[in-house]
């Protein structure tokens, strides 16, 4: 094994044994399947039906109150004192007491019960009441509420994206920004993570002064790319597990909870399964399935839709360079410090673009095209961030090929100013080094 | 004998300061070599060269016949006086990382470091964290991992401080051990009594400059002051009067059980056997020798004198 083998071995084998990198292992996929499956475990979830008391006193609101899956209304008579009795008893959620007024119609209500009830209760309860006295108050003036019932309009805004061969694809504005989000920032926080590990593990070296001994058998730059290679391949083995991982969490949910879904999605498969092949019309269809009552179906319909095999592609081309480049810019500062402490000086200039990139997500959401998304996803500083989201919402080839040229040949750059900083900064000590030394150091020959 | 390693002219710049001016070495083969000078005189500077890790602006450094090169770095061991090691790594792990990083094989590697620890009685530590590690242990483990890629040179740096006498004793025997196996060794320390114990040869350093060297021994002859010791027995009293008769001055005298040691310095240029006549025909002599200067009053005296004005 070569000497940089031999240190990227070491390297990457003390941080997989980490208990760390295990606990990381496990609970990121946890968290990622748990954005996919807390949403349809919510949804499948059925809420127990509550047993609530009606005493219309008013008379006006006895047709509005009808039972449903979420509400069982029983409506009394009587004296109040005795019916509070009563309705202590019974162990009913709650009594709604709508007393009567001198209006003609009563605008107030009020609700008893053993605890505070829940807001969804009061908003049912007013809302019904609400709708009646509107409707009410509408035929008092003379109008038609079935007038008014028809001209309610909903409009449903599908997209549809055209590529130049003419084929359609259903695209989702929805999804596409969650996965660009999801995407740009796991590699931000990746990035700055094994980033700083690479920086962390340079300053302990130099801390522990084990460096001038291994220095002595390799030459400083072997040390420096050994580290970034070897912290790099963690940070892939961790996100390829972390794949792994969720994408077999719910797969095994879907399997055991499927059936749960399964009448419901079979239409909505077979909507989309036609669409391609007859064209703009059933695609329409495919659309009109937004107004579906489903919505969570819909989503998990778009999922399938996007090419994970490419967004996986670019996400590991995009984490290597991304990688890379900041690591030998972090690898660089590490050696010219002593303590982390000192370090902070040199990387807030480093990573400011990077909190940037993260800051300006809201508009590159907004503005996938827009010309401050353009730049900053082909600057290469900020591109494994910004580009990654652009991805999601589709961007040409050339574009993300010359990102991604910029990006490497950056890094070639990055790290070979990041070595002659590194092969100086590691046997300083004792000097608090300022932006001048370090431009000294740049130009020490060898 | 034949020099493995030598330093021909080599000049070291930083920024605002010569560190290394025209300094040129010549170590031995097989013998022990001590590099003296005071803090920040360039020594560290030098090591540093001879190791690699940095290199010269002018000047040649010759391994053998060959000029020093990368291929060399497996024939030499370095124990820095700034030493370290992994705090979370385990002991056996760490020395096999580094062996390795010399370039041994692993399992090579890994039965060299078992002998090496069963020889320093830390076989039961393989296994333990660096961190786990008292002072003492971890310096016998750094010193084992300079030593275990069996280098035909060894450089240390100050390999004394911070070590209590019974390790530092142990380190003594192991580097004598070793150069009589036939290695090459570079001191570089401040403790003059390990100096005269340990080395044959020294180059003394002061201001980025070579100021002395030579064999040991030829040194403390050439800043000879003359100064005997002469032990008599004690009945006799000796006066000033009576040295100064001999021509002797009278440094220090030291009443001992029914002896008389006197320690005197001779003016003229009388040689030894004669300074030893003269005393016998008129006092018992019971012993006889030459005081020859420390290696710490050479050292001072070198550096002072070489102290510009």
């Amino acid at each position: 094994m070569s000497k940089t083998g031999i240190i990227i071995r070491r390297e990457y084998l003390t941080r997989v044994k980490k208990k760390s990198f295990f606990i990381m292992t496990i609970i990121g996929p946890l968290l990622m399947a748990a954005l996919w499956i807390v949403p349809f475990f919510i949804a499948t979830l059925t809420e127990k039906q509550r047993d609530i008391e009606i005493y219309d006193q008013s008379g006006v609101f006895r047709e509005c109150f009808r039972t449903n899956g979420k509400f069982n209304y029983i409506f009394i008579e009587g004296s109040l004192d005795s019916l509070k009795r009563q309705f202590l008893r019974s162990g009913h959620y709650a009594m709604v007491y709508i007393p009567r007024t001198e209006l003609s119609v009563p605008q107030s209500a009020y609700i008893y019960s053993s605890k505070q009830p829940g807001l969804n209760v009061k908003s049912e309860i007013r809302d019904l009441m609400k709708k009646e006295v509107e409707a009410l108050k509408l035929i008092a003036k003379g109008i038609d509420p079935e007038v008014l019932e028809a001209i309610k309009t909903n409009i449903n805004v599908g997209t549809i994206i055209l590529d130049e061969n003419g084929f359609e694809k259903k695209g989702s504005a929805e999804v596409t920004t969650a996965l660009g989000l999801v995407a740009g920032i796991v590699i931000y926080f990746m990035l700055f993570m094994f980033g700083g590990q690479v920086m962390r593990s340079v300053i302990e070296e130099k801390t522990s002064r084990i460096v001038e001994v291994i220095v002595s058998s390799v030459k400083p730059v072997q040390l420096m790319l050994g580290k970034m290679i070897g912290v790099g391949l963690v940070g892939l083995t961790q996100f390829l597990l972390w794949v792994l991982l969720t994408f077999g969490l719910v797969t095994g949910f879907q399997l055991i909870y499927g059936h749960k879904l399964a009448n419901g999605s079979a239409s909505a498969t077979q909507t989309i399964v036609q669409a391609p092949a007859q064209g703009a019309v059933p695609a329409m269809n495919g659309v009109a399935n937004f107004g579906n009552d489903n919505q969570m179906l819909q989503i998990l319909e778009d999922v399938r839709g996007i090419d994970f095999g490419t967004m996986l592609i670019c996400f590991l081309l995009y984490f290597v360079g991304g990688y890379l480049l900041y690591a030998s810019l972090f690898a660089a500062m590490g050696s010219a410090v002593e303590n982390e402490q000192d370090s902070q000086q040199f990387i807030l200039p480093v990573t400011l673009p990077l909190v940037i990139a993260l800051f300006s997500v809201g508009y590159i959401l907004n503005y996938p095209d827009g010309s401050l998304s353009v730049w900053l996803s082909m600057i290469p500083l900020t591109s494994p961030v910004v580009m990654m989201i652009r991805i999601a919402f589709g961007v040409h080839w050339t574009q993300v090929a010359l990102s991604v040229v910029i990006l490497y040949l950056s890094l070639a750059l990055t790290t070979w100013l990041g070595a002659r900083i590194y092969r100086t900064g590691i046997l300083m000590y004792g000097k608090k080094v300022t932006w001048r030394e370090l431009w000294k150091w740049l130009r020490y020959k060898s | 004998m034949e020099p493995l390693l030598r330093a021909d002219q080599v000049v070291k710049r930083y920024a605002g300061h010569t560190a290394l001016d025209h300094v040129s070495i010549s170590v031995p083969e097989g013998k022990i070599f001590g590099l003296l000078g005071p803090n920040g005189a360039g020594k560290t500077t030098l090591i540093r060269i001879l190791n690699q890790i940095t290199g010269p602006d002018e000047g040649f450094v010759w391994f053998g016949d060959e000029l020093l090169g990368q291929q060399h770095i497996g024939q030499i061991g370095y124990l820095p006086e700034e030493r370290g090691l992994y705090r979370k790594m385990k002991a056996g792990e760490q020395a096999l990382y580094l062996a390795m990083l010399k370039g041994i094989p692993k399992e090579e590697a890994t039965r060299r470091l078992k002998l090496w620890f069963k020889r320093f009685d830390i076989e039961s530590w393989w296994n333990k964290k660096a961190e786990e590690l008292s002072k003492g242990m971890q310096q016998k483990l750094q010193f084992i991992i300079t030593v275990v890629h069996q280098p035909r040179l060894l450089i240390f740096d100050e390999p004394f401080s911070g070590f209590d006498p019974i390790n530092a004793n142990l380190m003594k025997d192991e580097m004598l051990r070793l150069r009589n196996e036939g290695a090459t060794i570079v001191l570089s320390t401040h403790n003059m009594n390990s100096v005269e114990e340990l080395c044959d040869n020294i180059a003394l350093i002061n201001r980025s400059k070579k100021v002395l060297d030579g064999s040991v021994n030829q040194i403390r002859q050439q800043f000879s002051k003359k100064m005997f010791e002469v032990e008599v027995e004690g009945s006799f009293s000796v006066s000033d009067e009576v040295m100064a008769e001999m021509g002797f001055e009278l440094i220090r005298k030291a009443d001992l059980h029914n002896r008389l040691q006197l320690v005197f310095s001779v003016s003229s240029g009388a040689g030894t056997a004669d300074v030893l006549h003269r005393l016998a025909d008129q006092l018992p002599v019971l012993a006889f020798k030459e005081v020859l200067p420390s290696m710490e009053e050479i050292f001072i005296e070198a550096v002072n004198h070489h102290q510009p004005l």
